[in-house]
């Protein structure tokens, strides 16, 4: 076309777009725009490893650098996806080891990982910059020793509570002498001690060095040193916290922290000893972000900690902060974003401490930027879910767990519909909502009608029947992830909105009321979705069509069936068959 | 809440107000009845977490039900995740090392170890913390499987493997029922020589021990 610019201005024009939702957009204008934005996209995220194919991807995308995968589905941290379901990274990096020989960065959430992966990544890819592995599993520390040795340039080393088979911690000692590229090391969920000198020389010779989260073998002796060592760190993960009291090593910490001008970010905290932690007080007003959710502290402790912080967007802490403490990060964090609390102590039957749904009240009260919520608690009634709501309209998430299962308000004894009805119909930007408490279907005609903005919606131990299903599918336009367990949904509400599942990313049922006929009719009616049936009592064939299968996954895909299931899974087919296997 | 003994012939997630701990037995439309309750007659005796080992079992009773732990737990309820709590677990047992072994457990956070049985085509994870005694494990391991034993008709003996994931550690760190009062009673050696399946585990060493050989503590 005469009037079309030139492909080198649509290029550069769109090397300032860097969404994938814009990106993608962009590239549905036209056939020649489609054409520049695949040769100049960089970066790409994949929400469902098995949505995609690595071919797929590499076809498109010749020219990426940089890739998010994710695999399991969000379950999977509570135990209810059996092992060997899948996630394997391995075909990815086969495929990119070819494809991207100029790969920089590797993030991947919950996905499964070898040592040979990652020898093949640290020897692939020349200028492989950033390895962020969260809650993933399936390597060794002898993998993460090939990534210190190989990779010249490594920026990021990120094992964000991943499992890993901990043989020693000898690998640290496999960056070289030369490595002073990196920015962030997280090895917080490793046990092994490394060697506290190679980690003080590494540390100490990495002059862009924001991020440092130790483990807890790292003992409270070592963290002066380390910190004198790195006086950039902008966020500090300590190791153990805890040392017999000895005023020359609380002084010398006090010291280091001073000296850390740049420190934002906060964690860590195992096994306090709250004597040290006026250590950490010339820190606090500079402090955005404080984690202290594994700190067994009290309340007073927290609370003195709390009160010097007036600048923290965001907090993690145990229900140990109780009431009172909530009362104080009200009056005192007026910049406060998001509030995680979690139960010291989920399986003991009675309270253990003084928290009630009155602190998160009082924090929606006090905390005007207030978005993002994750409250365990063990009483909640529909008056305080209204008060939350009206007071905190911009709310973007709000997960609500209430220990016991289909508790009722507490004061009424009534289900919570109302409350959690107050939420969605206020917070009109509510993109992730999980439910807890007695439930009825008329919770799920509230979200249908009100959380148009919603994307993910977590449901355990609630609803009457199909009809709250169908509420939730017919009626949240947003929807990409839904997640149910332990509710009586079954096949009515799916096989009316099938179509809808088509338009979501995944649904995941466990323990619900769906036939396996149910499921062969989506497989058969929906090509583009896999239809998986998870069932550790055998294929369901030999079973009545009409019997409940114990647990369902569905996921959009244009990558077709996937054949790395285990045993317990099938694929309903495009005949509505799910194949015996041959053992 | 007990663990369901009866068959449930009942569909997952039918059950109204129950809360059923995951992997309860469930039957197969396929094997014989009668069968399948004799093999749970064998596995399962009374059991009383504030029992000593010794005063057990006079005989098994058809009625017999399995005491769970202090809380039956349903699997991923509430959601925390295995990383924390793990990591609560061990800060607690540090916390509670100079005090007396309590004849409850410590309160709160778990230790996942995985399991797998020969033939059986997947893995379960088993929160350690559940169960103070080898024996109240090896229950719950049979029943967890259970639905399996009739079922492998190729397999002539088969073990039940148990692969410690470095918790070896945590593992000593438990309850604190003896090892004597176990394995002088009788009925229990009955009970595992009977039985064709054997919990064994892999220590970190990785050599394969039999369960029962070091105290449950």
């Amino acid at each position: 076309m005469a009037y079309s610019f030139p492909e080198e201005v649509l290029e550069y024009v769109f090397s300032f777009i860097n969404s994938d939702k814009d990106r993608n957009a962009v590239s549905l204008v036209c056939k020649s725009w489609y054409e520049i934005e695949r040769w100049c996209r960089r970066r790409i995220f994949i929400g469902n490893c098995y949505a995609v194919s690595p071919g797929i991807m590499i076809r498109r995308f010749p020219e990426i650098r940089s890739v998010e995968i994710k695999g399991k589905p969000h379950f999977a941290d509570f135990n209810l996806v059996p092992e060997g379901w899948g996630g394997y990274v391995y075909p990815w990096v086969i495929a990119m080891s070819r494809a991207y020989p100029w790969l920089e960065e590797i993030r991947l959430k919950r996905m499964v990982v070898s040592d040979e992966c990652l020898e093949l990544i640290s020897k692939s890819f020349k200028n492989f910059k950033v390895l962020v592995m969260s809650s993933c599993e399936g390597f060794s520390t002898d993998g993460l020793a090939s990534v210190a040795a190989n990779c010249r340039n490594l920026k990021e080393l990120d094992l964000r509570e991943s499992e890993v088979e901990d043989l020693s911690g000898h690998w640290l000692s496999h960056f070289p002498d030369t490595c002073t590229s990196l920015v962030s090391l997280n090895i917080a969920c490793l046990g092994s001690e490394v060697s506290f000198s190679a980690l003080e020389r590494l540390v100490s010779r990495c002059p862009n060095l924001r991020m440092l989260q130790l483990n807890r073998a790292v003992p409270l002796e070592k963290l002066p040193n380390l910190l004198r060592g790195a006086p950039q760190l902008a966020e500090l993960g300590t190791g153990a916290y805890s040392a017999e009291l000895r005023p020359e090593l609380l002084s010398s910490l006090l010291d280091a922290f001073t000296g850390c001008k740049k420190l934002k970010g906060l964690s860590g905290f195992w096994d306090v000893v709250p004597a040290y932690l006026p250590a950490i007080y010339p820190v606090c007003h500079g402090l955005t972000s404080l984690n202290l959710s594994y700190a067994t502290i009290q309340s007073p402790d927290i609370s003195k900690l709390i009160s010097q912080c007036q600048n923290l967007q965001r907090l993690w802490v145990l229900d140990y902060i109780e009431d009172g403490g909530l009362d104080i990060l009200a009056t005192t964090c007026k910049n406060l974003e998001e509030l995680r609390v979690f139960p010291s102590d989920p399986y003991g039957v009675e309270q253990n401490v003084s928290l009630t749904e009155q602190g998160l009240v009082s924090v929606s009260e006090g905390c005007p930027k207030l978005q993002s919520v994750l409250y365990f608690c063990r009483r909640m009634s529909n008056a305080s879910l209204v008060t939350i709501a009206q007071n905190r309209p911009n709310l973007i998430r709000f997960r609500l767990c209430i220990i016991e299962a289909r508790a009722t308000d507490y004061l009424t004894l009534e289900p919570l519909d109302a409350g959690f009805g107050a939420i969605v119909e206020n917070c009109r930007e509510l993109r992730r909502l999980s439910l807890s408490g007695l439930l009825t279907d008329r919770v799920f005609e509230y979200i249908g009608k009100h959380a148009k903005k919603l994307e993910m919606l977590s449901i355990a131990f609630a609803g009457d029947g199909d009809l709250g299903l169908h509420h939730v599918l017919s009626g949240c336009e947003s929807l990409r992830k839904l997640e149910i367990r332990d509710s009586p949904f079954g096949d009515k509400a799916l096989l009316a909105n099938a179509a809808k599942l088509e338009t979501m990313r995944s649904l995941w049922m466990s323990s619900c009321s769906v036939s396996y006929g149910a499921c062969k009719l989506l497989g058969q009616r929906l090509p583009r979705l896999n239809v998986e049936v998870i069932d550790e009592r055998g294929t369901p064939e030999s079973r009545p069509e009409s019997c409940h299968i114990e647990k369902l996954y569905i996921y959009r895909t244009v990558a077709g069936r996937r054949f790395d299931t285990p045993d317990f899974i099938w694929t309903v087919d495009e005949e509505g068959n799910a194949p015996l296997r041959i053992a | 809440m007990n663990l369901k003994t009866e068959l449930c012939l009942g569909l997952p997630g039918a059950a109204g107000g129950d809360v059923e701990v995951d992997q309860s037995v469930k039957m197969k439309g396929k094997r014989g009845f009668s069968e399948t309750v004799d093999l749970k007659l064998n596995l399962h005796h009374n059991d009383h977490p504030a029992l000593d080992l010794s005063q057990n079992v006079k005989s098994l009773s058809n009625n017999s039900v399995i005491k769970p732990p202090a809380k039956t737990q349903v699997v991923g309820w509430p959601p925390v995740r295995s990383y924390r709590k793990n990591v609560m677990a061990v800060q607690k047992s540090n916390a509670e090392e100079s005090t007396t072994a309590a004849k409850t457990l410590p309160g709160g956070g778990a230790a996942f170890v995985k399991v797998s049985m020969d033939g059986v085509p997947y893995l379960r994870k088993v929160d350690l913390k559940m169960y103070t005694s080898y024996q109240q494990l090896s229950d719950a391991l049979a029943e967890m499987f259970s639905s399996f034993t009739l079922g492998i008709s190729l397999m002539a003996q088969t073990k039940v493997l148990c692969m410690i994931c470095h918790k070896f550690n945590q593992f000593r760190n438990y309850g604190s029922q003896g090892l004597t009062d176990f394995v002088n009673e009788s009925k229990l050696m009955d009970l595992l020589n009977s039985s064709e399946y054997v919990p064994s585990y892999e220590d970190k060493d990785g050599d394969w021990m039999l369960v029962g050989d070091v105290p449950w503590e």
